[in-house]
């Protein structure tokens, strides 16, 4: 009974750290912009495919074709933001919002129709091949790179926010767009370098998503995206630290609700937004929220 | 200027998509018989169309006419969805007016779609469906492949005489008919030969962490695992169930027969078998024969449970038709609904109350390919 609780906690440890990963994304985009990018999901299956294609197509070593990708879909981020959000940036949240579902409906169609709907096997790079076996206890190795890697992003982002110039400069714009902007600072490119981490960070989630569950297709992202998401929430949207404990808390309640509830094992998905809708209802600002409107970052 | 070349853009963009839209669109004659065809063209079983419409493609090659009249086959995407299932019945009958419909491929997709097609009674076959509540008290459905309280029960049989098992565990989608319904039934008749179900669990359609599942069937130990569900939570279900240690055979349905299977699932589903309607090698007549050998010409790979039973499926709807001698679809559905003793691909067809009566095949993956095991007659 306790190496199944320890081998639950560890499938939990593992899947929450990729929600964490893609949840941050959201996070961050909420933080500079008050929207939720719903295309944000749609942001790691464009990761997943790049290194996909990479690998298959261009026959480039694992290791270049991931950063390619990680890089390439930081620009997809960019670009998303540059075509459809920033022409509406001071529109209302509610437009935003419908962007951004529109971006995610475009973005899954266009692949369905590049590359069409049927799944394709994401080949695994040797380094994550393998399971290690203690007494009972199975770690898959790619369970172990998947929170080593959030942990070492999210350290990373944090000393970006509150160490660098940059990183001021995204805090500021949090707090106040336009007088962020008087002060003499290229919103327009802190704004760009927001969604070029975010839909970088998604892009990892997404790579290492499919190393985990070696099937890819166009319209992966949706459910990952929904769980990054109630995540985010659940950390207290707009904070970096909040998400990623937020993601954390997601993936190990689900697998710990399987482990004490078999019966309730395909419920699975709808208890992330179960766990959403009670979070909304009693703790709005979530775990790590502050002062509504008052703490970014 | 910028504006000027963002509206060039937007009317170039807008323009081919119009083209396009117009071009594929078919503007049938009326000497043709309309034929909706549902499948899943996106979504979690989308490598089953690849199939299907391969050998729906090629049956049309073989036979394509009836009493005289070109066959029009109208292709629409359901997404693997029940919802986007109905939707699409609903468009190829009210908009498309077809005369009959091929598909869904999966029964939870039939399911949304009976209702639709009893009320505008227009024949509907199903190439895959298995779930036997499909047909049951139903009039317009029929399908061309076995029900699964025979499939389950082959399972069972399979499980305690060949595998000698005497303990099994239940891996159960809960979103799909199909599964929810083939794991009873083979829990019946395993029980009833002597064997014990030690554990269950249930996976969600679309679901790609199973590590939760998989550590909860651990403790319990069993023999085999019972696993009627589709090829993708199959494939990635047996990856995680390796890597976790758990090393039982797997045991399937005809929703683990399709290709992507094994590109996905790899080294772990060697050794899987699964009960099936169709195997290349159990190919007994003419038709399925002659059917083989153009699928072969066209796509160099063997026909699979997928291609053969929709090529089934049209090949009794144009049967029927020419028994019928009327394009009018309640009459092709009496017709269709009357098949005696059809000289199939999938072997020798009969449907009692739109069920086919008909043996079912053993197939399991060895070295990264299907091989034939045995056939179980009803």
């Amino acid at each position: 009974m306790l190496t199944t609780v320890l081998q639950q906690l560890i499938n939990g440890l593992s899947a929450g750290s990729l929600y964490a990963l893609v949840a941050i994304g959201y996070t961050m985009v909420y933080g500079v912009l008050r929207m939720i990018n719903f295309a944000h999901g749609d942001i790691l299956m464009v990761g997943a495919y790049l290194a996909f294609f990479g690998i298959s197509a261009f026959m480039l070593p694992w290791w270049v074709s991931f950063i390619t990708a990680i890089i390439l879909t930081g620009f997809v981020g960019v670009l998303v933001e540059k075509l459809a959000y920033k022409p509406i940036r001071n529109a209302s949240r509610v437009s935003l919002l419908i962007t951004a579902v529109g971006v995610s409906f475009f973005l899954e169609n266009l692949f369905l129709v590049l590359f069409g709907g049927v799944p394709k096997a994401f080949p695994i790079a040797p380094i994550f091949h393998g399971v290690l076996n203690y007494n009972q206890l199975y770690l898959p190795v790619v369970s172990i790179y998947t929170p080593i890697v959030a942990l070492v992003l999210l350290y990373m982002l944090l000393y970006i926010l509150h160490h660098t110039k940059y990183g001021m400069a995204m805090r500021s714009i949090a707090l106040d767009i336009d007088t962020t902007s008087l002060m003499g600072i290229n919103v327009d490119i802190v704004i760009s370098l927001v969604f070029f981490i975010g839909s970088s960070l998604a892009a990892v989630g997404g790579i290492l998503w499919s190393t985990q569950y070696p099937s890819i297709n166009p319209l992966m992202g949706i459910m990952p995206g929904l769980k990054a998401f109630a995540a985010a929430v659940l950390g207290g949207i707009g904070d970096v630290a909040g998400a990623a404990i937020g993601g954390l808390i997601l993936g190990i309640a689900e697998v710990l609700i399987v482990a004490f509830f078999p019966s309730l094992a395909g419920y699975k998905d709808a208890f992330a937004f179960l766990l959403l809708i009670l979070v909304l209802l009693f703790k709005p600002t979530g775990i790590m929220g502050k002062e509504l409107e008052r703490k970014r970052f | 200027m910028k504006r000027l070349l963002f509206k060039t853009v937007l009317f170039a963009l807008v323009t081919i998509f119009a083209i396009g839209y117009g071009v594929s669109k078919t503007y049938a004659a009326s000497n043709t018989i309309k034929v909706g065809v549902v499948y899943s063209m996106t979504g979690p079983v989308a490598s089953f169309e690849q199939s299907a419409w391969q050998g729906l493609q090629v049956a049309k090659e073989i036979m394509p006419t009836a009493l005289g009249k070109k066959i029009d086959l109208i292709l629409v995407d359901d997404q693997g969805d029940k919802v986007q299932a109905a939707n699409a019945v609903n468009k190829l009958i009210y908009d498309n007016k077809v005369d009959a419909i091929i598909g869904p491929l999966i029964s939870g997709n039939v399911m949304s779609a009976t209702p639709i097609v009893e009320k505008a009674k227009i024949p509907l076959i199903t190439p895959t469906g298995t779930n036997p509540l499909l047909t049951e008290g139903k009039n317009f459905i029929s399908r061309a492949c076995f029900i699964d309280p025979f499939q389950g029960k082959v399972a069972a049989i399979y499980a305690v005489k060949d595998l000698h098992a005497k303990t099994a565990a239940l891996v159960i989608d809960s979103a799909q008919d199909y599964s929810v319904g083939l794991a009873k039934f083979f829990e019946e008749n395993f029980k009833k030969l002597g064997g014990k179900i030690v554990a269950k669990t249930f996976i969600q359609t679309g679901e790609s962490n199973f590590s939760a599942q998989i550590a909860s069937l651990k403790p319990a130990n069993p023999q085999i695992i019972y696993m009627p569900c589709y090829y993708q939570e199959i494939a990635l279900f047996a990856r995680q169930a390796r890597e976790f240690g758990l090393k039982q055979p797997i045991l399937a349905g005809d929703g683990a027969a399709e290709a992507a299977l094994i590109k996905v699932g790899g080294a772990a589903v060697n050794g899987l078998t699964f009960t099936t309607g169709f195997a290349p090698e159990a190919i007994k007549t003419a038709l399925g024969k002659k059917f083989e050998q153009a699928y072969q010409a066209k796509y160099h790979k063997l026909p699979d449970n997928f291609a053969a039973l929709s090529a089934d499926a049209y090949f009794m709807l144009v049967n029927a038709i020419d028994r019928a001698k009327s394009d009018n679809p309640i009459k092709i559905n009496t017709a269709l609904r009357q098949t005696k003793n059809f000289q199939g691909v999938t072997g020798n067809i009969t449907l009692v109350n739109g069920n086919a009566i008909k043996p079912a095949v053993i197939e399991k993956v060895e070295n990264g390919k299907f091989v034939y095991v045995t056939t179980i007659n009803p």
